[in-house]
């Protein structure tokens, strides 16, 4: 399929690290809940990997493999992969974390609690 | 283009989340060294400008532009001759408007972006799709601007 055309340093776990790029991200948060909102075009549900550990979140998008075929006139793009980690405050409860990829924005609530659980997220649809 | 990163509340304390300024560090370096050349034009004072690709192979032109968050409908493609436009707006949603805004990196507004297309293209058969917040344009060459190739390409 298409992944014997993408790079090695895609299957190269340590290289996330060196060849990464920091989405653009708003947040918001009302009474009960921050959201978070990270621009990864790109990026689907599949390609997603969101994790509390201790206090920090982190967010990894991998792009779906380029099926462009031809060459290369003009880039702007970059084919690295998303990566960005945030500190959470004590009042979230890390547990009850939902997310929705939608076009390309992840989209995060995150609900107040009193309470931090360190636990994995799974991403519903 | 730090300059044109807009942080409307960088001055508020934040308490929620507290961003690992040794990573963004980190991450910036990356950003200047490899893709500092590569960062569109962006519109400073009025919309923001999306990146795009251009890859041609024999038959075709294929355009790719970072569009995250949109509506199909919110995004127009149009040919001028060789010219591709592709514009739209990116609206905000309503929830943005309520609650407490922590940050706010994203852009939303008018965008609009030409390509120059190096050689003439079937203005009937241009094929574009949106997904994963990426739109995808291809554009067939015409029969004329291959038969040109061909004969550069054997002279």
């Amino acid at each position: 399929m298409t992944t014997a055309t993408q790079p090695q340093q895609r299957q190269m776990g340590d290289a996330t690290r060196r060849h990464s790029v920091m989405p653009s991200v708003n947040i918001t948060a009302s009474h009960d809940e921050y959201v978070l909102e990270v621009e990864m075009p790109g990026v689907n549900k599949e390609g997603l990997e969101i994790s509390v550990e201790g206090n920090e979140l982190t967010i990894i998008g991998r792009r779906q493999p380029d099926s462009v075929q031809g060459e290369v006139m003009y880039r702007e793009t970059s084919d690295a992969d998303y990566r960005r980690v945030f500190e959470l405050s004590s009042d979230i409860e890390t547990g009850k974390i939902r997310a929705e990829m939608q076009q390309g924005i992840l989209k995060l609530h995150l609900p107040k609690a009193e309470r931090v659980k360190p636990r994995k997220i799974n991403i519903a649809d | 283009m730090k300059l044109m990163r807009r942080q409307r509340h960088d001055t508020e304390p934040w308490s929620a989340f507290d961003e690992l300024n040794r990573l963004r560090d980190e991450i910036d370096r990356v950003f200047q060294s490899s893709f500092g050349d590569m960062t569109p034009s962006m519109g400073f004072l009025e919309g923001w400008s999306p990146a795009v690709d251009l890859f041609e192979d024999r038959d075709k032109f294929t355009v790719k532009a970072e569009l995250p968050g949109m509506k199909k409908e919110e995004i127009e493609v149009s040919l001028h001759g060789n010219t591709l436009t592709v514009s739209g707006e990116r609206k905000r949603q309503q929830e943005h408007r309520e609650g407490e805004n922590y940050r706010s990196e994203r852009y939303f507004g008018r965008f609009q972006r030409n390509i120059q297309l190096p050689q003439a293209v079937e203005t009937g058969k241009v094929h574009a799709s949106y997904r994963d917040g990426i739109l995808s344009i291809e554009l067939p060459k015409t029969e004329e601007a291959k038969r040109k190739q061909i004969e550069v390409k054997t002279s």
